[in-house]
């Protein structure tokens, strides 16, 4: 380390002026519109106080969005890490094949989601898709996938795990090899079964990893976008709207600046939520070592 | 309400792998596990081919759909391998669109955002690794109050902002809130921190000022790591949809991302192999580097920051 008077200030100036007006002062000026009522045309901006909250809490449609948003994110989580544990248990084991998985089972995490969601549009075409047709191949029937409000979300929650699954598998690997090998010896001293290791020290030691993408994964799922967009607009009926296709929705498609920015805050809550949580817990882990 | 109870699909199917495998440490008897050997490998074999065909499948459907004709997309159930391979797609869906500017507005509007970053991150990194001073923590503090903020919070002021500036039909949206990356800046003070401390004293000793000593005993130390960055950085404004989606309103300034996304519309939703074949010109650079680079590229993207 080295003292400096000026040196470090110049250097730093650039990026952390960037950083402030592009994503700082954006999220303060969110919550400030979020208080005005405006049509972004307008010269006036009025203030509303908390009127578009109080009217966000009792628009139906809001609270579909929210419901929507949470129900999709517990599916991308809960299945995204299962896939991605099973994944890694599997592939943390080395060799050439292995090699090869691992780069099949993450090339979609690097590909962009504009062509994942039209691929899988068009996977998941009733008609004429791929996947109705292996259904049909193995005697099953006609899955509605997008076409139907009850199969919609989850068919949307299905391309992100797919997209993400080997993200969350090399992250896990990684995790894994950071456990000691001593601690599996010992327990193999101790006549531990496979099932009882992977409980008591695959588990808990993975568990600072598997909670960092729990993290992740959440925050991902809340500012889901581009397979709305691509793949349902939000419908049918409503059934796969969440929340930044609703604050682009009113914001660029009815022109409510001010109620899309209160949406827009629920988001940034959201987030926060998340975030704080995740360092109470790196604290927490710290402390206790 | 049985969203909940929709199969997930096919890709839950290797879960049970693990388990089943150390099982065959118990066995004392050689032939026996010699035969579970056998048997596990075979497993994995077949796991492993499971494994391929849920990922790799969809990019291979996505191949072959480019080359169908249109009645050969129509066909329940469906065919593999097109009787004549339909190059014509790719031209039709190269001229649907004014797709050679798309792509020159995709490629520049990456390159600025990363040199714009590679000015901006560097000595920024360099200052939080090398440099005590106050007020460190609060403007590190600011870094990462950043990082935690997606464009998909920021976009309404954002816009907002430049359309008050009178830039909304320029490139600046595209570019510029990009200028500075909080995970470039981590990904390089992590790298800039491991440089050791003997080399950067002898560069003092030599008087070298603290640019000389940034650029030539530095950056060139971090040198795998700045690929690293730099491949992340060029993927992700690549791949991008939803920024320049908002921010362009005319086909001077869209990308190639927004310009394969519009191909549903304007081929009326049916013309898959067209779809499929503007798909395939967006995703084939980004493989093609993936195969080349993959280290670099699984290390940037699976950065976490834990150890």
């Amino acid at each position: 380390m080295v003292r400096a008077r000026l040196a470090p200030y110049v250097m730093i100036a650039p990026a952390v002026t960037m950083l402030g007006v592009f994503t700082v002062y954006p999220a303060v000026d969110l919550i400030r519109l979020s208080l005005t009522s405006w049509n972004m045309i307008d010269p006036v901006k009025t203030f509303v106080g908390f009127e578009h909250y109080l009217s966000l809490a009792a628009d139906p449609d809001f609270r579909r969005v929210l419901v929507n948003t949470f129900l999709y994110t517990g599916l991308c989580v809960t299945a995204g890490l299962t896939v991605g544990l099973a994944l890694a248990l599997w592939l943390n084991r080395g060799g050439a094949l292995r090699g090869f998985a691992q780069a099949a089972v993450f090339s979609p995490h690097i590909v962009s989601l504009v062509s994942v969601s039209l691929l899988w549009l068009w996977m998941m075409d009733p008609q004429f898709g791929l996947l109705n047709a292996l259904l049909v191949s193995l005697g099953l029937g006609r899955f509605p996938w997008l076409t139907h409000p009850d199969t919609a979300l989850a068919s949307l929650a299905l391309v992100q795990v797919w997209k993400n699954a080997g993200y969350n598998a090399l992250v896990l690997i990684a995790g894994l090899q950071n456990i000691p090998k001593e601690l599996h010896e010992a327990a193999e001293l101790d006549r531990a079964s496979p099932w009882h290791k992977f409980v008591g020290v695959t588990l808990p030691l993975l568990s600072p990893t598997a909670f960092f993408l729990l993290v992740v994964n959440s925050i991902d799922s809340f500012k889901v976008f581009d397979t709305i967009a691509v793949m349902t607009q939000g419908g049918p009926v409503n059934a796969t709207n969440m929340l930044v296709y609703y604050v682009y929705e009113n914001a660029f498609e009815y022109f409510k600046i001010g109620y899309a920015s209160a949406a827009g805050v629920v988001l940034l809550v959201l987030v926060f939520v998340m975030t704080f949580l995740y360092f109470g817990f790196i604290s927490k882990k710290i402390h206790y070592r | 309400m049985n969203r909940l109870n929709v199969r997930t699909g096919p890709v839950g199917l290797p879960a049970s792998a693990p388990l089943s495998r150390s099982a065959s440490h118990t066995v004392p008897v050689t032939t026996v596990s010699a035969l579970r050997n056998a048997a596990s490998k075979t497993f994995d074999v077949v796991l492993l081919s499971l494994v391929s065909l849920v990922f790799v499948f969809p990019f291979a459907w996505m191949a072959t759909t480019a080359l169908k004709s249109l009645q050969e997309t129509l066909v329940f159930p469906p065919i593999w391998i097109p009787e004549r391979l339909h190059w014509e797609n790719f031209s039709e869906a190269w001229k649907s669109g004014p797709f050679p500017t798309y792509l020159r507005n995709s490629v520049m509007v990456a390159v600025s955002v990363l040199l714009l970053q590679l000015v901006t991150i560097i000595p920024a990194a360099y200052a939080f690794a090398r440099f005590r001073f106050p007020g460190k923590r609060a403007l590190f503090g600011l870094v990462l109050a950043s990082l935690m903020m997606p464009p998909q919070i920021t976009f309404v002021p954002v816009y907002v902002l430049m359309s008050r500036l009178g830039l909304m039909d320029t490139f600046v949206p595209l570019v510029v809130p990009f200028a500075a990356s909080a995970f470039g800046i981590f990904l390089m003070r992590q790298a800039f921190m491991q440089v050791p401390d003997e080399t950067a004293e002898a560069a003092r000793l030599d008087n070298a000022g603290e640019w000389t000593t940034m650029w030539r005993i530095f950056v060139p130390m971090a040198k795998p790591m700045l690929a690293t960055f730099a491949l992340f950085s060029l993927i992700a404004h690549w791949n991008d949809y939803f920024w320049p989606l908002i921010m362009t309103d005319s086909d001077r300034l869209r990308t190639l991302a927004v310009g394969i996304a519009r191909l549903k519309d304007i081929e009326g939703g049916n013309a898959w192999q067209v779809i499929m074949a503007g798909n395939v010109m967006l995703v084939l650079p980004i493989l093609a580097a993936f195969f080349a680079a993959r280290r670099h590229i699984v290390r940037a993207f699976t950065y976490t920051g834990l150890k």
